[in-house]
């Protein structure tokens, strides 16, 4: 093998990419480091789809043993609700490719506008999750042991707390990763504010975007799953 | 490819090597250099290795007689407080099961040797997220600190398994510090393998092909795949069971209409492909071993990569062989059955190629090579009980038995554990910059082949015969067995014992080579030998590029004079 000896490259080779000023010091191209980096985010998603596959099958299998108790408890879940978090959702996802768009032109007044809109609808969702929270835990409507509609004057037949066990972890942990997608926006809306993204480098931009459909798609499946049983 | 001398050291003089590059405490513990890392990583778990060993040598001191007694007088001895000897003998093979899996075999090959190799074998400066990779480290701490944390909070019961409902709603123990530690530990696993695969893909030399990768490499890229698509199961699996014991919020519970079974189901979608992140990077390293130390071109490159990457697609359709008597629907425990045998082919195509490489071979019978050797006399019995198992009516036979026992043994510690000390001897050199008491090592690796067969050949009788696993007590006709057995696991520990003194003694500073070890101990042809010993900071002078595949060994042999040993 040959070694070559950290001469100044004389041209550079096809989808190398533009230099910048975050590059790490063990790439050798802009390109392999954006590579890198985006190829990593794509596993940790399929990371996040198998962790909620967990759940997902949880829910298959109650459903499929208490038909009736899952029918009869999800139309105490507020489909209203529920409807208007997924607009909103759908909505920061639009958000959301804009300020992606944004940034790959380099148009920094619109990656800070998008950003900051998709962070608001981002509140806006864990606020409608709050008051639905708020209804359930009021009407006695909790996971196992902690289960007690009955004293509220709710009669469900069957086993609702598993229902109900099911129904807050999974939009408990979906809740959770709204909240970290408001800590990674704002880091980035941070960074937007001080210039760094622009059509040489927005690998970060586009991760968090990444990051946020997957949320935005996790959604998509919770809603009819817990809301629209019939 | 160039001989041994010439590669790196072209117009370059000797550098500071990786380990003395930076200085102090903290240039370790806040490192992002990945042979620092695997360094520590290396450390960590040989320390957990000890720890589980103890708690086997404890337990198969207890199994010396029929009766209880034996752990309440050692532990007497200790000064410690000596519960009856049923708890104390389910809490060490709970101690003993849970701190060999999660915190020795999973990390052991990857984390130390992979991290230590990879970007060494592709040509790299390090792996793709070096800030990452020292995240993952302390991360996989935290996680120990809870397994410690668990020890002195009255110890765990379950089993490794943490099966439920017994877990969830009757053990005593401290089952949540254990799980969520277990939880943590997989985040590191996760992003450790979430690392690999991205530096795998994205950061070889240039020229250096998928096929042109050393061995190792692909055994640990199929090995990346398990961690990333397996180990978040067991995340949501350990938070539904943490849930279960804190909130009774009854998916487990069958009291409550939930279902147990689920979380075996659960358990073993993960920990049956983890058996696979355990044993596929011992595999690799074997792969190096027998190839570099019979001086030929290894047998069936192609097959031997690819059959590790069905190894990992198979892994993840088996785990219901784990539960033929669970009661999971007889049609499912056929189709189980079935895809069980299918492991069968992939793994006998390695197994083949190896044995086919040694053919006409010029075998080395140096230390790291006697370890290739004696992994393929265990695994090849490990591998093979494995069908016997895998048989839905032998299984219901042999279900919890020392034959089970003695068929993981054979696969975990004679295959992944004796690759990685083997692989330990071939790189020590190239770690360390030191050379080890060669004769002390291969008189030390016969302790280890006797101490283990010892150990654990006469358990696939005592299983076929009935003696079930996880028993403190046992009728009088095994004694004899029991106490061959535990015989055995003293040699073992005598040997390991033995193997711990001479590598801690080539530390020494009296013991420092007087002139530095040659780049290439053994004459390997792939890229961690054409490096400085032990590597410079940043693994090397100038980007590597690759023009042949890393197992040419006959042009090495026609200009290298190496050393042979």
């Amino acid at each position: 093998m040959s070694h070559d000896h950290d001469s100044p490259k004389a041209h550079r080779p096809a989808g190398a990419g533009e230099p910048h000023a975050f590059m790490a010091h063990h790439f050798n191209t802009p390109g392999q480091q954006a590579g890198a980096a985006k190829f990593g985010m794509w596993v940790f998603l399929a990371t996040e789809i198998l962790m909620f596959s967990g759940l997902f099958l949880a829910y298959f299998i109650v459903r499929m043993h208490y038909p009736d108790m899952v029918l009869a408890a999800h139309e105490h879940l507020n489909k209203t609700a529920g409807g208007i978090n997924t607009v909103v959702l759908i909505t920061s996802s639009l958000t959301m490719a804009l300020a992606v768009r944004a940034a790959q032109v380099g148009d920094q007044p619109a990656i800070k506008r998008n950003l900051l809109l998709t962070i608001g609808f981002a509140f806006t969702f864990m606020v409608v999750k709050y008051f639905e929270y708020t209804a359930k835990i009021e009407h006695g409507m909790l996971p196992g042991k902690f289960y007690h509609a009955w004293d509220h004057g709710y009669y469900i037949e069957g086993s609702p707390h598993i229902f109900f066990a099911v129904y807050f972890c999974m939009t408990g942990l979906h809740g959770f990763h709204v909240l970290i997608g408001i800590g990674v926006l704002t880091w980035i809306y941070l960074r937007a504010g001080k210039g760094h993204f622009g059509p040489s480098y927005y690998t970060p931009v586009e991760n968090v975007g990444l990051y946020w459909h997957l949320v935005d798609l996790i959604w998509i499946f919770l809603f009819p799953l817990l809301y629209l049983v019939r | 490819m160039a001989d041994d001398k010439s590669t790196h050291d072209a117009g370059h003089e000797r550098e500071p090597s990786y380990l003395v590059a930076q200085k102090g405490l903290k240039s370790w513990l806040f490192t992002v250099d990945h042979k620092r890392l695997g360094l520590m990583y290396l450390a960590t778990t040989l320390l957990f290795f000890f720890v589980g060993g103890m708690a086997a040598i404890f337990f198969r001191t207890e199994l010396l007689t029929p009766g209880p007694g034996e752990i309440s007088g050692v532990l007497t001895a200790l000064g410690m407080d000596p519960t009856t000897s049923a708890t104390t003998y389910n809490k060490l093979f709970t101690v003993h099961g849970a701190v060999m899996v999660f915190l020795v075999i999973i990390p052991s090959v990857p984390g130390a040797l992979g991290n230590f190799l990879l970007p060494l074998m592709l040509g790299a400066k390090d792996v793709a997220f070096p800030r990452l990779n020292l995240l993952s480290f302390w991360v996989y701490s935290l996680g120990a600190l809870f397994f410690i944390y668990t020890l002195f909070a009255g110890g765990l019961d379950t089993g490794w398994t943490f099966y439920t409902p017994y877990s969830s709603n009757f053990s005593g123990t401290a089952v949540i510090s254990a799980t969520f530690g277990a939880f943590i530990l997989g985040f590191s696993s996760i992003l450790t393998g979430l690392n690999f695969m991205v530096t795998i893909h994205k950061m070889r030399a240039p020229g250096m092909t998928w096929n042109r990768m050393p061995l190792f490499c692909w055994s640990i890229y199929a090995t990346a795949v398990i961690q990333v698509l397996a180990t978040p199961v067991l995340a949501i699996t350990l938070l539904l069971l943490i849930m279960e014991r804190t909130l009774n919020i009854g998916i487990f519970d069958p009291a409550m209409g939930g279902d147990p079974v689920l979380f075996q189901h659960f358990f073993w979608f993960y920990s049956h492909p983890a058996v696979y992140i355990m044993i596929l990077p011992g595999f690799g390293i074997i792969s190096e071993l027998i190839a570099v130390h019979s001086r030929k071109h290894i047998f069936g490159y192609k097959a031997i990569a690819l059959s590790s990457v069905a190894i990992a697609i198979i892994s993840f359709v088996v785990w219901g062989h784990h539960m033929f008597v669970s009661g999971q629907s007889e049609l499912a425990g056929i189709v189980f059955s079935f895809l069980t045998f299918a492991v069968a082919v992939p793994t006998a195509i390695k197994v083949f190629s190896w044995v086919a490489t040694l053919y006409k071979g010029s075998i080395q019978f140096n230390t790291p090579m006697l370890y290739g050797l004696m992994f393929l006399f265990t695994f090849t019995i490990g591998g093979l009980t494995g069908v016997f198992l895998g048989t839905l009516s032998v299984d219901v036979h042999l279900h919890d038995t020392y034959f089970v026992v003695a068929h993981f043994h054979y696969v975990m510690m004679g295959g992944t554990i004796i690759a990685f000390v083997g692989g330990l001897h071939h790189w020590w050199a190239k770690m360390t910059g030191r050379n080890y008491d060669e004769k002390q090592a291969r008189w030390a690796s016969l302790f280890i082949f006797v101490g283990f067969n010892m150990t654990f050949f006469n358990q696939f009788v005592l299983g076929q015969q009935g003696m079930p696993r996880r028993y403190y007590t046992y009728v009088p006709q095994f004694q004899q067995q029991h106490v061959l057995s535990t015989v055995g696991a003293y040699i073992l520990l005598a040997g390991f014992l033995w193997i711990a003194f001479y590598l801690l003694a080539s530390l020494r500073k009296s013991a420092a080579p007087k002139e530095p070890l040659p780049d290439n101990t053994w004459g390997g042809a792939s890229l961690e030998w054409s490096t400085q010993t032990p590597p410079i900071e940043h693994n090397f002078h100038g980007q590597p590029r690759v023009d042949s595949d890393p197992y040419n060994f006959p042009q090495i042999d026609r200009t290298g004079g190496m050393d042979h040993h």
